[in-house]
């Protein structure tokens, strides 16, 4: 039995960033890496259902990027995936999520899991798309935002709620192999020993370029995507008025609009 | 063939007031003959079409679904005949849960030009241009679609305004091709009243964020609430948590704070699906130790500070 998790890195900025020459991305010495948030609920989710089984469960997750993506992928290995898989090749940048999706498709494919869980969407571009193209890439069933989870590894269905706007559940029951969403809040991540973190530096991880894994260059990149940027800017930062000065005067004003607002209600 | 094509949303009964909005984003988008037909996917599509006749709205198509509620097979199956027959150049449907369950995987399989949480959209001589955030908000990116002849754009909602003027559409039906769904819908659960607080009419609200780091700070937010009058709602994270009851959490998957005039949000960063739930508030003060979050540019006035200095010393006025 095996369940594939997709793993993104994703980046967040730094102060006083800037955009880079050709003025599509950031500067990527201002991009700070970390594990995309909603990834570490699904690897969780992943990894209970491995724990909760009477039959072994590999867990295998998987990422599409540049070597500095290893860093998240031990941190994955860590946190109790069995085998990690990093997909690569330079013709990848520039790829949008559904050039992405052909990709994680395509390792589907060759893994054959029993079930896919990807995140809900990624913290910084949040596209809310990828696990959801890799399905239709696949032609498999699936089922986006899901906030809980009921599936024995192995079974040809399984149940999931997925949470609506205004915090609205709606049941389904869904066919497997499957792409499930992972939404927040579906479980309490873990954290990983200083044991395991140890033990996640010495293992290996299975790096791939297109033609492993059958699919050429120019189904990805900018050629393979569906969107293509044209530039990227710096929003007016809007109409904040600040309040200025030491901490102590910054909360006497606000004390005073409080105040103001509690006379006039 | 060209036109606009727009997706009306449903659920259990009811049009989503995104559904209109959409038509406005249409409006924007219209080239001269454009003609902007709306569709509606429902089992009863009949008894909705009336809020659907705004001026804008050439036609409303009616699509009949097996199932009562969203289905994604059906949904993929439904749109994707309704697109090829119709062959719009532009297909506007929300940026909501039920689009993230089948839009990707219809745009991808149909390699229709795709873009999600669309807050603006134009056409630059005659290129369709859409702009999305990036990296928490904190950039806007544009992004267009070289040689895509039909494209999808999902749209953030609250963006555009509802049309307010009625109009007299076309009325007809597009019949759907039958599916067997692999994911079959169930029964509704209404989140759980874990607490009596009631965000929705709470007229002052102190919101905290990650920003307050540990469960142990939650405390003293609550008596600082206590003490200034105001309701303690929080961000997701601190729901997910389990730090306070999600009934405190503002946003799109919370409450909304519809009779809030004043909002302070410490330690938030702004996120749209937080924004979802407060950005109408007329008076918000946001304190943030990163002058870049993007709660500043919804705020009217901004603290760039420490959340806990700032509390402490705000303390010390009640
Ligand atoms: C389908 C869906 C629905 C969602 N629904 C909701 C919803 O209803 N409500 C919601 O809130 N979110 C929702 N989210 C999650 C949302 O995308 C964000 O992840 C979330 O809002 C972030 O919460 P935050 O601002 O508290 O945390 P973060 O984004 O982590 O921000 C924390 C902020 O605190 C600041 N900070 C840190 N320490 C300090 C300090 N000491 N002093 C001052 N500032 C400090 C940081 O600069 C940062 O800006 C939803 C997401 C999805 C995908
Ligand atoms: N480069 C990538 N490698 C592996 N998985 C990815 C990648 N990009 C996106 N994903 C998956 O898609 C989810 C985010 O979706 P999206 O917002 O569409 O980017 C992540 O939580 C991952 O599960």
């Amino acid at each position: 039995m095996k369940i594939l998790v997709a793993v993104k890195q994703v980046a967040a900025l730094d102060e006083d960033f800037v955009i880079g020459a050709d003025g599509r991305d950031v500067d990527a010495e201002f991009l700070i890496r970390d594990l995309n948030e909603w990834d570490d609920f699904s690897l969780e989710e992943a990894v209970r259902i491995k724990e909760a089984a009477a039959d072994p469960v590999e867990v295998v997750v998987v990422s599409i990027g540049p070597e500095e993506a290893d860093e998240v992928l031990r941190k994955c290995l860590a946190k109790g995936a069995d085998r990690a898989v990093r997909i690569w090749d330079e013709a990848v940048a520039g790829s949008d999520p559904i050039a992405i999706a052909r990709i994680l498709a395509a390792v589907a494919r060759q893994e054959a899991p029993d079930m896919l869980l990807a995140g809900v969407q990624s913290s910084d571009h949040g596209f809310a798309s990828t696990g959801i193209a890799t399905a239709g890439f696949l032609g498999w069933p699936h089922g986006a935002v899901v906030a809980s989870l009921a599936y024995t590894s192995g079974e040809k269905s399984a149940v999931f709620r997925r949470e609506l706007e205004g915090g609205l559940l709606h049941q389904v029951t869904i066919q497997c192999p499957a792409v499930l969403t992972i939404q927040a809040g579906i479980n309490t991540p873990r954290y990983a020993s200083l044991r395991s973190i140890k033990q996640a530096a010495a293992k290996p991880i299975d790096v791939r370029n297109l033609a492993d894994v059958g699919i050429s260059a120019h189904e990805v990149g900018e050629q393979g995507s569906l969107s293509h940027v044209r530039r990227m800017y710096i929003p007016d930062k809007g109409h904040a008025q600040l309040i200025e000065g030491s901490a102590a005067e910054q909360a006497k004003r606000l004390a005073g609009i409080i105040r103001a607002f509690k006379g006039e209600a | 063939m060209g036109g606009i094509l727009v997706i009306a949303e449903q659920r259990r009964g009811e049009l989503r007031p995104v559904s209109l909005e959409l038509i406005t984003a249409a409006q924007g988008l219209r080239a001269a003959g454009d003609a902007v037909a709306v569709a509606l996917l429902a089992a009863d599509p009949a008894r909705l079409v009336d809020p659907l006749k705004v001026a804008g709205v050439d036609e409303i198509i009616t699509v009949q679904t097996a199932a009562a509620e969203f289905d994604p097979d059906a949904f993929e199956a439904a749109v994707g005949a309704l697109i090829s027959a119709r062959s719009p150049s532009v297909v506007l449907i929300a940026h909501s849960i039920d689009s993230f369950g089948y839009a990707a995987a219809l745009a991808a399989r149909q390699g229709f030009g795709f873009a999600t949480d669309v807050f603006k959209v134009e056409r630059i001589e005659g290129e369709l241009v859409a702009t999305r955030g990036g990296y928490g908000q904190k950039v806007c990116v544009e992004v267009d679609f070289p040689g895509r002849s039909t494209v999808l754009l999902a749209v953030r909602a609250t963006m555009f305004k509802a049309p307010d003027r009625a109009g007299s559409p076309a009325v007809t039906s597009f019949a759907a091709p039958s599916v067997v769904s692999r994911a079959e819908g169930g029964d509704f659960i209404e989140a759980s009243a874990a607490d009596d607080v009631d965000m929705t009419a709470a007229e002052f609200i102190l919101t905290i964020g990650r920003g307050v780091g540990e469960e142990a700070k939650i405390a003293q937010f609550r008596e600082l609430a206590d003490v200034i009058g105001a309701t303690l709602g929080c961000s997701r994270p601190i729901a997910d948590a389990g730090w306070l009851p999600k009934s405190r959490q503002v946003g799109q998957s919370g409450k909304t704070a519809s009779a809030c005039r004043l909002y302070i949000a410490m330690g938030v960063s702004g996120a749209i699906q937080h924004l979802a739930g407060m950005k109408h508030v007329s008076t918000i003060i946001a304190v943030n130790s990163d002058a870049g979050a993007s709660i500043f540019g919804v705020a009217k006035y901004g603290i760039v500070g420490d959340i806990f200095e700032i509390a402490e010393e705000l303390r010390r006025h009640f």
